[in-house]
């Protein structure tokens, strides 16, 4: 039997509220220590405890880190979805079962190691609640004997866990040692897996998208947070008002540079969140697919009455409801066109936790700069999973505040209008109220105005106003952060964005050596499109959009952007909840490519 | 009352900060002829003037409707933000928290505040931000044409006569239920009411409600209507007289003991209420719900200040901001410096400290 070093993915199968997560962060942790690419991925309920809940772990020593469909090692800890779980193991695969679970028999290709954890448990505490939690650790002992992890990172990560809690540390400790001894004294490996040592991690980090998030917007200098709770985007705001509460208070005085209000509903954090931006804050909110929707009226008064804002819509799964706690990428559209009436809105796409600390901090200065509403479309799986980084860089130069008048400038000036366009770029100057200049003085308003803000009915008026903000909007192209393209000039290329990539750079690979298909690709950061992306179309015979929704969101974008290369447009999708795996991306292309081949072949024959 | 600044031999009058009533006008009104709201605005436009209110320390922020039209109408030296129907209340807490600097004057209506704002309006209240919130109430939708609105009274008919069966919905008893501290309720008719509220509203640390009735001349002027000029001149029943005397006018009130009431504002300034029918004490939040109760059922319409507590905790206070408004602040102090950033990378590479990620939906 051939070793497979670094090479896997493990399941845990648990219930939520359990206290598996420290256990599955010992692991995470402790292969990231041993300096292999991990990734973890949680999957969870929308449910406070008692629910099934799953975590996963790549190890992955070629550096992928998008989620994998099939497991190699199954941890069994879940009585009720316990004969599902071990059902979706294959062949050569690893189960580590708790012997307390019954499960149906297991086909003897499967390689089963049953440990007795109730029973290593009784020494460690009397404590029955205590016994049901730090039981997880014994399966982190039973992986890390199995895997052969290094005992020390195992160790580090523990006590970076646990560290200020000795009590609580003592007793994992003694459980992750259970484990351990347990499987060294009486399994016999007969699996192939094996962690070692290697050097692809140095200096990295482990953040989720969402507190990544969170520290651009600390760095790009907010003063306004405002929010309603909502999964998944909330703990982007808790993490954030965590950095402020340590880095944004005056150190004399204990006073805030920030304000973060809680507000009633969605509707009322974006209107403080126009409400501030108009008076010439840094303000923000987050939310996810249910509150776009209730703010899709404020969207489009900001959009009209042209008023900074930055919105993070963290998406998850469906209309309504749908299914809170799972990722997609089902907002584009709506989130592009947010409102009645014309309206369109720059949206970026963070792709990785470093986007999402980029794009916290450029989000302000492109919402000032443009005097509109910026969306920042991360997702589940980007924002509440954790992901290997290399450490951030503290923002070079200053910020971008936009075209704002002061008195100063007001005092060289005879006269001011709100909505003129003075310099061609479609973005007019505004002023802020407590400018003491009553030439800079005007009236916001939603209904028609004119470039004095005056109320206007006017049909040329209102047309005039609407193709300047168009204007304004082709200024956005050259504003927005620009694709990232990987261009050969082959004939089919694929185009991606957010959290795709990382299953589409897997793919690219698995492309290139099972069929021996070769892509070029762009990696699509933000609309409005701009001209990398219009020539990518063009030089392309073929583009694939890979895309988390049902409907070819993008694709459809793309399509109307570009009518003449709409045949060119194939859609490649993926919309179950998980997060997308690289044969999702790479089977469908692979065919489609095949075939074209063979049917070229047939005709040149 | 003074007007603040003595009187200057030639030209208009002016106020203590040298500027003259027509400073602080808007632009025309667009309102019916006759239409109570144009009366609140010129209460406004006199209170400001006489308060020495700076225009561009003043935002007007509003929602939809008619009333919402009207900040165009006052104080055209100052930045006025006309919102989406019923929620200038999350405009207004954005702005001050953006800028609390500035002196924010809410106009809503009746439609705005009471059904599509109500909501918004609760919180605002609850979390007492400082704005001036002036309902002006005439029981209508008058854009849209006369359909009832959430205050009118039970037994109220439309102009085309359709009867009112629904309980309204008291701004004044939502906002003393909610904690405000300055409720009051007036008439726009009554211009010696109204503007010694608007200038004590004007001097109030947190939200200040002001509920005046507002006849709609168009809709609801007619017999059926209980917010009719007729019904409210008829049935309105004032607590008290009012006056108000700011901190930077130098009178002495005299009253005989026992017949005034006096509240002082935190800057000092004074509110005397000069008994009428029976002592009302504004500072009693049960006695003030008993009288918005009483009178419903005797079907008269006091008002006055029903409810005040100068002392109440502003949102500001709550939310522990620098002196300096949010918006100004410079790069140095928001964002934090690159020892900062050391800090936190330094954790995520080992992890402590760390809060470990997880669900919740």
């Amino acid at each position: 039997m051939d070793t497979i070093v670094n090479d896997f993915s493990i399941q845990v199968a648990t219930v939520n509220g359990s206290g598996s997560q420290t256990a599955n962060t010992v692991l995470l942790r402790a292969l990231f220590q041993m300096g292999i690419p991990v990734s973890g991925k949680n999957l969870f309920p929308s449910n406070i405890a008692g629910l099934p809940t799953w975590f996963t772990i790549r190890a992955s020593k070629d550096g992928y880190i998008a989620r994998r469909r099939e497991s190699d090692i199954l941890v069994v800890m879940n009585p009720e979805t316990a004969a599902e779980d071990v059902a979706a193991m294959g062949p050569g695969s690893v189960i580590v079962l708790n012997d307390s679970i019954k499960v149906p028999p297991i086909p003897p290709d499967r390689i089963v190691y049953s440990v007795p954890m109730a029973k290593l448990m009784e020494p460690i505490t009397t404590d029955v609640k205590l016994r049901r939690l730090v039981v997880n650790m014994i399966y982190v002992g039973v992986l890390g004997e199995l895997l052969g992890l290094a005992e020390e990172e195992v160790e580090r990560a523990l006590d970076a866990q646990l560290g200020r809690k000795p009590k609580a540390l003592a007793l994992n400790h003694a459980a992750v040692r259970a484990g351990w001894e347990y499987a060294h004294t009486n399994f016999e490996k007969r699996h192939p897996f094996r962690a070692q040592r290697m050097n692809a991690t140095q200096g990295k980090i482990l953040i989720e998208g969402n507190a990544a998030g969170a520290l651009g917007a600390l760095f790009g200098g907010v003063t306004v947070v405002t929010w309603y709770p909502i999964t998944p985007s909330t703990s982007l705001v808790e993490s954030l008002i965590g950095y402020l509460n340590r880095f944004r208070k005056d150190p004399a005085t204990g006073k805030a540079t920030y304000a973060v209000v809680q507000a009633e509903d969605e509707i009322s954090a974006i209107g403080m969140v126009l409400g501030a931006g108009w008076a010439g804050a840094r303000s923000m909110t987050s939310t996810s697919g249910p509150g776009i929707s209730l703010m899709s009226e404020f969207t489009g008064y900001g959009y009209y009455a042209e008023i900074p804002a930055v919105i993070w819509d963290i998406q998850r799964v469906g209309p309504s409801t749908g299914l809170p706690t799972r990722t997609a990428q089902g907002d584009v559209m709506f989130a592009h066109l947010s409102s009645h009436g014309d309206t369109k809105h720059p949206v970026l796409f963070p792709c990785s936790v470093r986007d999402c600390y980029d794009f916290g901090i450029r989000a302000f200065d492109l919402a000032e700069r443009l005097q509109t509403p910026v969306f920042v479309l991360s997702d589940l799986d980007i924002g509440m999973n954790n992901w290997m980084s290399d450490p951030f860089p503290y923002p070079e130069g200053g910020w971008d505040r936009g075209k704002v008048l002061g008195d100063s400038e007001l005092a060289e000036l005879s006269k001011f209008e709100r909505y003129r366009d003075v310099d061609g770029d479609g973005i007019p100057f505004r002023t802020l109220p407590g400018t003491r200049d009553p030439k800079g003085v005007y009236f916001t308003r939603g209904s028609g105005h004119d470039e004095a803000a005056r109320y206007t009915e006017k049909p040329d008026d209102y047309r005039r106003g609407m193709d300047r903000l168009r204007a304004k909007y082709d200024t956005a192209r050259t504003l927005v952060p620009s694709p990232v393209v990987d261009d050969q000039g082959r004939r089919a290329g694929i185009l991606a964005y957010g959290s795709s990539h990382w299953a589409v750079l897997e793919a690219r690979d698995l492309l290139r050596k099972e069929s021996g298909v070769e892509t070029d690709y762009l990696l699509l950061k933000a609309l409005p499109f701009n001209d990398a992306v219009a020539s990518f179309i063009a030089k392309h015979e073929r583009i694939y959009v890979v895309e988390q929704n049902r409907d070819a969101q993008m694709a459809g974008l793309l399509k109307m952007e570009y009518p003449g290369h709409a045949a060119r447009i194939r859609s490649v999708l993926h919309y179950d909840g998980l997060p997308i795996d690289a044969r999702s991306v790479c089977d469908p292309i692979a065919e489609a490519e095949t075939m074209l081949a063979e049917k070229h072949e047939a005709v040149t024959r | 009352m003074s007007d603040g600044a003595p009187k200057v031999a030639a030209g208009p009058a002016k106020n203590r900060i040298g500027l003259t009533r027509a400073d602080y006008d808007g632009s025309k009104s667009t309102l019916c002829p006759g239409c109570g709201h144009n009366a609140i605005t010129a209460a406004i436009i006199q209170a400001a003037y006489e308060s020495g209110l700076q225009p561009h320390e003043v935002a007007k922020l509003s929602g939809i409707g008619c009333s919402s039209k009207t900040p165009a109408y006052f104080l055209g030296h100052s930045h006025g933000f006309n919102a989406v129907h019923g929620r200038m209340p999350s405009i207004a807490t954005g702005v001050r928290v953006a800028n609390h600097k500035l002196l924010l004057i809410g106009i809503s209506g009746d439609g705005d505040t009471a059904s599509i704002g109500l909501g918004q309006f609760c919180h605002m209240v609850r979390r007492n931000v400082p704005v001036v919130y002036i309902i002006e109430n005439n029981g209508v939708y008058g854009l849209t044409k006369g359909q009832f609105s959430a205050t009118a009274d039970v037994g109220s008919t439309t102009k085309g006569g359709s009867i009112n069966d629904l309980m309204p919905i008291d701004c004044c008893a939502l906002a003393i239920e909610l904690g405000c501290g300055f409720v009051a309720r007036s008439f726009s008719g009554d211009q010696k009411q109204l503007r010694p509220l608007l200038k004590a509203a004007f001097a109030h640390h947190g939200t200040a409600v002001l509920d005046v009735i507002s006849p709609c001349v168009t809709f609801a002027d007619h017999e059926g209507s209980s917010k009719s000029y007729a019904y409210v001149k008829e049935h309105d029943a004032p607590l008290h007289d009012i006056e108000y005397v700011p901190y930077f006018e130098d009178i002495t009130v005299d009253y005989e003991p026992g017949t005034t009431r006096e509240v002082e504002m935190p800057d000092g300034s004074h509110i005397y209420l000069k008994k009428l029918a029976e002592d009302y004490d504004p500072t009693s939040r049960e006695r003030a719900l008993a009288s918005i109760h009483e009178a419903r059922a005797e079907q008269k319409l006091v008002t006055g200040l029903l409810y005040a507590e100068p002392g109440i905790k502003p949102f500001d206070d709550e939310l522990n901001m620098v002196d300096a408004a949010l918006a100004t602040l410079p790069l140095e102090l928001v964002r934090p410096p690159k020892s900062a950033l050391d800090q936190v990378m330094e954790q995520l590479k080992t992890g402590k400290g760390v809060p470990s990620g997880g669900g919740g939906a």
